[in-house]
């Protein structure tokens, strides 16, 4: 399987702030990479770097097998970048935007048309084709902006945060297209802050916090490191109402036993015992130190 | 590569042209402009109107092609969609130069509609319009040049606004329309040799009143030298700002 993108040591600073702090990876062709972090891990500043907007303090990259300081033109004529701002133009109609678009990258003018056409279809976006961008609805906005970064049917599409802000039926598409970039062959690459979107979509995930890769693996593999400890949920009922407890043990077994025991010494009804397989979540908070609430929290709070 | 530039260069101009410069209010502002200025003259000095056509038809130019475009690359700064232009396949340097484009082609348009009309309406010689189209063209350049280099030189519209009258105005009063440069002092006259629009007016003057002065050769190339220098200093500054 050959490598779409290739980092070594990759770094940026802003002053005395490091950014992204020597970061190696690679992509293989055809994967769903996603790099997941908190807001300030760099995860934008690096897709800056590989898409050419921002230049690297330091450190290598490759992308499509073109050396990225050397040859970044003809690396952005085979790459479709979604930003997390969908910064079409409010002046233009959805249909014009891509035109445009289309025109920017070369694709020949007969062509256009056919290829914008085909776009606004497949994104359900037909009935809106002369609506102005300013006036679609953010999930549209954002389907657009997709569109806008597959008009010139690029090898690699690099997704940054490509679901904030949408509500669930747009990230619900959203996602499902990801999944049919895949079966088509292109590989994405996306950044994101949502640890479900990241287990649902990626092949492979990097947890990046503080400029600095912490893990990198598939989901299973990321998982395997929590799968030491077992767990189990019960469900109680006693006099007092219902409650959830959670048991950890060295097997399901030892976990099963702590919590029959405690059910049996408080007097309580056991309703339902489940046994907990380790989520990304587990594995982030544990492979991190952060907890998934916090970045949550810090992505809303911006 | 150069012609993912020139491609760029032409489609950025053209958007530009469709999204923003071709609007209603623009082209009714660009026509409402000079007529008001024109008035203005009229009123202070009747009957000397052939005189007042090279400052008319430059300041036109420098208010069309800087007015717009300092708005337009502030604005597109904020929204991203700026950075979704160098996401393309196109240079920084042809980005800009795409965006430069814009408002030669919106202070040309304007610019020649007032030409046309003041060598019609006052009575220029026919003949007369084309060494001043090309000062026209020269002349547009170096503002549009300018509004570029102001636009990147800040970060809100509103600032972009400001510090572009800060330099129009001045320029305005310095440039030899209402006083001439022969009647301001050393260090004002010298003031005024380093402005664009000193050189337009000059220019403009040879072309269409044939007046005495410096060699238009020499207004000519002092609008390049300050188009290339603008244009240089908004390409550094731009691309520090989007480092």
């Amino acid at each position: 399987m050959t490598l779409v993108v290739e980092v070594e040591g990759l770094t940026k600073t802003y002053g005395p702030l490091t950014a992204v702090d020597h970061i190696s990876f690679k992509v293989q062709t055809g994967e769903v990479f996603a790099l997941l972090g908190p807001n300030g891990a760099g995860k934008t500043t690096t897709i800056r770097m590989l898409t050419g907007l921002t230049r690297p303090t330091s450190g290598r990259a490759r992308v499509l097998g073109l050396d990225l300081a050397r040859e970044l033109p003809r690396i952005k004529k085979q790459i479709g970048v979604v930003p997390e701002q969908s910064n079409l133009y409010d002046e233009l109609t959805a249909r014009d935007n891509l035109l445009f678009v289309a025109s920017l990258y070369g694709v020949p003018r007969r062509e256009r048309g056919l290829r914008a056409d085909e776009l606004l279809r497949r994104f359900r976006l037909e009935e809106k084709r002369g609506a102005f961008f300013a006036r679609l609805s953010r999930g549209m906005k954002r389907a657009l902006t997709v569109a806008a970064a597959l008009i010139h049917h690029p090898r690699l599409l690099f997704l940054d945060e490509p679901t904030v802000g949408l509500d669930v039926v747009s990230a619900h598409g959203l996602r499902a297209l990801v999944g049919r970039l895949r079966e088509e062959g292109v590989t994405v690459f996306l950044t994101t802050h949502y640890l479900e979107e990241a287990e649902r979509l990626a092949d492979r995930v990097a947890l990046l916090v503080r400029g600095r890769i912490v893990a990198l693996d598939t989901v299973e593999g990321l998982k395997a490191h929590v799968k030491q400890r077992a767990a189990v949920e019960m469900y109680l009922t006693s006099a007092m109402g219902q409650e959830r407890l959670r048991f950890h043990g060295e097997s399901v077994e030892a976990a099963l036993h702590a919590a029959m025991t405690h059910a049996e010494a408080e007097g309580k009804r056991v309703m339902t015992v489940n046994t907990l397989q380790p989520t990304l979540e587990d594995a982030f908070i544990q492979l991190t130190g952060l907890s998934a609430e916090m970045m949550q929290v810090e992505k809303e709070g911006r | 590569m150069w012609r993912d530039d020139l491609r760029g260069i032409f489609y950025i101009a053209l958007k530009d042209m469709r999204a923003y410069y071709l609007k209603p209010p623009n082209i009714s502002w660009g026509i409402f402009f000079p007529g008001a200025l024109i008035l203005a003259f009229a009123i202070r000095t009747p009957g000397d109107l052939q005189a007042l056509a090279p400052g008319l038809v430059a300041m036109t130019a420098l208010f069309s092609a800087t007015s717009m475009e300092a708005i337009v690359i502030t604005f597109e700064r904020r929204t991203g969609a700026l950075e979704r232009l160098l996401l393309a396949p196109v240079t920084l340097p042809a980005m800009l130069a795409g965006k430069v484009l814009g408002g030669v082609l919106f202070g040309l348009t304007i610019g020649i509609m007032v030409l046309v009309g003041v060598t019609i309406g006052f009575g220029l010689a026919a003949w007369r319009l084309v060494p001043a189209f090309v000062v026209l063209i020269m002349a547009t350049a170096a503002f549009s040049a300018l509004g570029a280099f102001v636009s990147v030189a800040v970060r809100e519209v509103f600032e972009a606004q400001t510090l572009a009258n800060l330099v129009r105005f001045p320029m305005i009063f310095l440039c030899g329309v209402f006083i001439p440069l022969s009647r301001l002092s050393a260090t004002l006259r010298m003031l005024a040799r380093g402005l664009p629009l000193t050189y337009a007016v000059e220019g403009l003057e040879a072309a269409l009143l044939g007046t005495p002065g410096w060699p238009m050769g020499l207004d000519l190339a002092a609008l390049a030298g300050f188009t290339a220098l603008l244009f240089a200093l908004a390409t550094v500054i731009l691309r520090r700002r989007l480092d």
